[in-house]
């Protein structure tokens, strides 16, 4: 392949990608960390970190070091081997999925023709590592976060997979370039509102992050499979959340948002914007939304995504077949649908809530009643 | 405690230790709880991590010097500890307090009100998952403790009130201080209730979650908002008022079901109710003295009395038994946080890992008050 006129080995390409790939992640987790950071203590009225360099922008540096020259503290009764490995099992996939990702026109490290496949499998990976980490930790909020984190995980990629099947059908490919370049007149967002809404939930609860963060939930498991992590072990935990944070953000701008498309300014740049954008939307539900329950969590998934999921796949295949007339009507049918089936939904809820109230025995003692109480 | 079920895969209950060092027990509280998978079977509370003997202390102290240790019992609420001895020694010796101090009494005891019931709301959002309640409540609450430094020195621990009185007169600006922070505490109140009350996964989390009955709650002996959420209009500021409470006009929130919900929202109308009582005791406050003719060393005759107010946690009782020495011979704490505590094992039964920090927090003790 020629490079600016200079023949470059194919494997040399792929070198140079991957410590290109490496260097973008882990300064961009750097940078993430800071922004969540700013935008959170602005969402609560503080300003963040202030005192290392200037507005406090060399935090995320000085936090590394910190967590370099930490020590590194295992367990007596930890699977050591387990135990030191699980968070570059978490890690590695972050990496992977950046492989496949266009930043820009032709900006890709590995052009796949299985890219939206690939993107959407790799991640899953994490789950095992995650797994090791609480399983190796030999502590019971550990076992009890990563058996939630499993739970949830596996349970979140199937309305996240074919959410994002339909923009596969709209695309007729399942190449991430090619579903970049489908998108130069209107980005799929427009086509597919239902599939960019079911592909944040899915991917927040696949980040583990609120209102889905559960299995990391410290008021509750104090941090799950991180528990007994210190040092840059717990921070490949940090890198791996942030990284997948970014992934989530990139794929999301690629796959709804039309990539790198945009008019006026450079590829890459569009790109950056819209990834960011969706990136601050995630530090956004975090600062304010609580958390859900795990059985509330489960129910979200198998009772309202998926089925609200399989709803757009359909809607996406009557389109493609039949043309927009159809596809506008169906739409109207399933809004009305949805809407009907909440309204069913919430006066259930009611229902349900007035029956467990016990007879009414609200005690009106006098204040003369002396002190019978 | 571990319980087999005879399924094709035989399961064990796993003992999980909460505490004393975990993040969402208020301080130093241990639950041991039984869970099956996320449920939880049974629990075992532990207390006793922050025993001081605050009841054996009283009787090797003069009444003065007690009272700096009724600000470390409840540490959110000092004011109304005290307040409540101060009552109690007053009762035994008759001694009538001044009108000014009464009122400036209840202005303060409101106040700590409503900062209890903000830090409540801040940790009990924490608990729920979110993060930024717990800096809106606090940012409320900070603004009442600047008040506070500004009337007696102290943030936390005040030492104002005196047998017979308040410690000294409040600072000249004190009535237009507090009247400039009431609107401040109600928009601060809206936007806690905007961020959280009506949010939909946190009337998941909450409503229907471990509902307790009327009669459950006062076989428990519970008091203050968890009693009121059960349903019950004890509110001892009006049941049975003491100080001048009889000259306010408010309402006492009562709750319907008694879950998690109802007793976040009793707390949250509290403030507002909290909030007229004070606007109305500065708009009554008289001026003249503030400290009754209490004789220099306090030797209460020989007897016994019980008095007990409203807390923000609930009935906080304190029974004195006086030999006529210038030291109490026997002085009980009743602790609202401690009688509520006793509900726990049953309120915990059968409901979700997730949840038990819930409902504890909605217990909102006070590990200094329930250990002593």
């Amino acid at each position: 392949m020629d490079i600016a006129g200079v023949y470059l080995d194919p494997v040399v390409i792929s070198i140079i990608g991957v410590i290109l790939i490496l260097s973008f992640v882990l300064l961009t987790v750097l940078f993430l960390t800071y922004l969540e950071r700013k935008v959170m203590g602005h969402i609560q009225m503080r300003l963040g970190p202030m005192r290392v360099g200037f507005h406090g922008a060399l935090q995320a540096p000085a936090d590394a070091i910190k967590l370099l020259v930490k020590e590194d503290l295992i367990p007596a009764t930890a699977d050591n081997w387990v135990f030191r490995f699980a968070p570059y099992v978490v890690f590695a996939p972050v990496l992977l999925v950046f492989m496949a990702v266009p930043f820009a026109r032709d900006w890709v490290v590995a052009n796949l023709d299985l890219g939206l496949f690939y993107i959407v499998a790799v991640p899953g990976l994490a789950i095992v590592g995650l797994f090791m980490a609480g399983w190796a930790s030999n502590n019971k909020y550990a076992l009890l976060g990563a058996v939630r984190c499993v739970a949830q995980m596996v349970s979140y990629e199937l309305p996240l997979v074919i959410a994002i099947l339909g923009v596969a059908m709209l695309a007729e490919s399942l190449s991430l370039s090619e579903i970049v370049k489908k998108q130069d007149v209107f980005p799929f967002i427009l086509v597919q509102p239902i599939a960019f809404v079911i592909y944040i939930v899915a991917s927040l609860a696949e980040l583990n992050r609120t209102p889905f963060d559960i299995p990391v939930a410290e008021s509750e498991v104090i941090g799950g499979p991180h528990i007994e992590y210190s040092g840059m072990r717990w921070g490949t935990f940090y890198l791996a959340e942030y990284g997948n944070a970014f992934a989530i953000a990139a794929i999301c701008a690629t796959v709804f948002l039309g990539g790198w498309q945009g008019p006026g300014l450079h590829p890459f740049v569009w790109f950056m914007i819209k990834t960011y954008i969706i990136v601050f939307l995630i530090f956004w539900l975090r600062a304010t939304l609580p958390r859900l329950r795990v059985d509330q969590l489960m129910g979200f998934a198998w009772k309202a995504l998926l089925p609200l999921s399989f709803l757009n796949l359909l809607l996406t295949a009557m389109f493609v077949l039949y043309g927009w007339l159809v596809f506008a009507i169906a739409i109207v049918v399933s809004i009305a649908a949805i809407v009907l089936g909440y309204a069913i939904w919430r006066s259930r809820q009611t229902s349900r809530q007035a029956s467990f109230v016990r007879p009414a025995t609200v005690l009106l003692i006098e204040a003369a009643g002396g002190d019978g109480q | 405690m571990s319980r087999t079920v005879e399924t094709e895969f035989p399961t064990v209950d796993m003992m999980l230790n909460m505490g004393p060092q975990h993040p969402s027990t208020h301080g130093v509280f241990r639950i041991v709880v039984t869970v099956d998978g996320e449920r939880i079977v049974d629990c075992e509370p532990y207390i006793g991590y922050l025993h001081r003997g605050v009841e054996k202390l009283c009787e090797n102290y003069g009444y003065r010097q007690v009272i700096p240790l009724f600000d470390r019992l409840d540490y959110l609420s000092a004011f109304n500890s005290e307040h409540t001895l101060v009552m109690a020694v007053e009762k035994l010796m008759g001694i009538q307090v001044p009108e000014r101090a009464e009122y400036v009494r209840v202005a303060l005891n409101e106040l700590n009100r409503i900062a209890s019931h903000f830090l409540f709301y801040g940790t009990f959002g924490m608990e729920a998952g979110a993060l930024t309640p717990f800096l809106y409540g606090f940012i409320a609450r900070e603004r009442i403790q600047q008040i506070f430094e500004a009337v007696g020195g102290g943030r936390l621990t005040h030492n104002f009130m005196r047998v017979g009185g308040i410690k000294y007169d409040v600072p000249a600006d004190f009535k237009e201080r507090v009247l400039e922070l009431l609107p401040y505490l109600e928009q601060g109140l809206s936007d806690c209730v905007n961020l959280l009350s009506e949010n939909e996964i946190f009337l998941a989390r909450t409503r229907g979650i471990s509902p307790m009955s009327a009669e459950d709650a006062i076989d428990f002996g519970l008091s203050g908002p968890v009693l009121r959420a059960s349903g019950v209009a004890v509110d001892l500021r009006r049941y049975d008022p003491y100080s001048i409470y009889d000259r306010f006009e408010f309402e006492i929130p009562v709750g319907a079901n008694g879950d998690t919900y109802d007793r976040y929202v009793i707390r949250v109308e509290e403030v507002n109710q909290s909030l007229r009582i004070i606007r109305q005791a500065l708009e009554q406050m008289p001026d003249g003295p503030t400290i009754g003719n209490a004789p220099r060393v306090i030797r209460p005759p020989a007897g016994e009395v019980y008095v007990r107010t409203e807390c923000p946690r609930g009935d906080f009782g304190v029974y004195l038994v006086s030999k006529g020495g210038p030291m109490p011979y026997r002085l009980k704490i009743r602790a609202p946080s401690f009688c509520n505590l006793m509900a726990l094992r049953q309120m915990l039964q059968g409901t979700y890992v997730a949840d038990s920090v819930m409902i504890l927090g909605s217990l909102d003790i006070v590990l200094g008050e329930v250990d002593r």
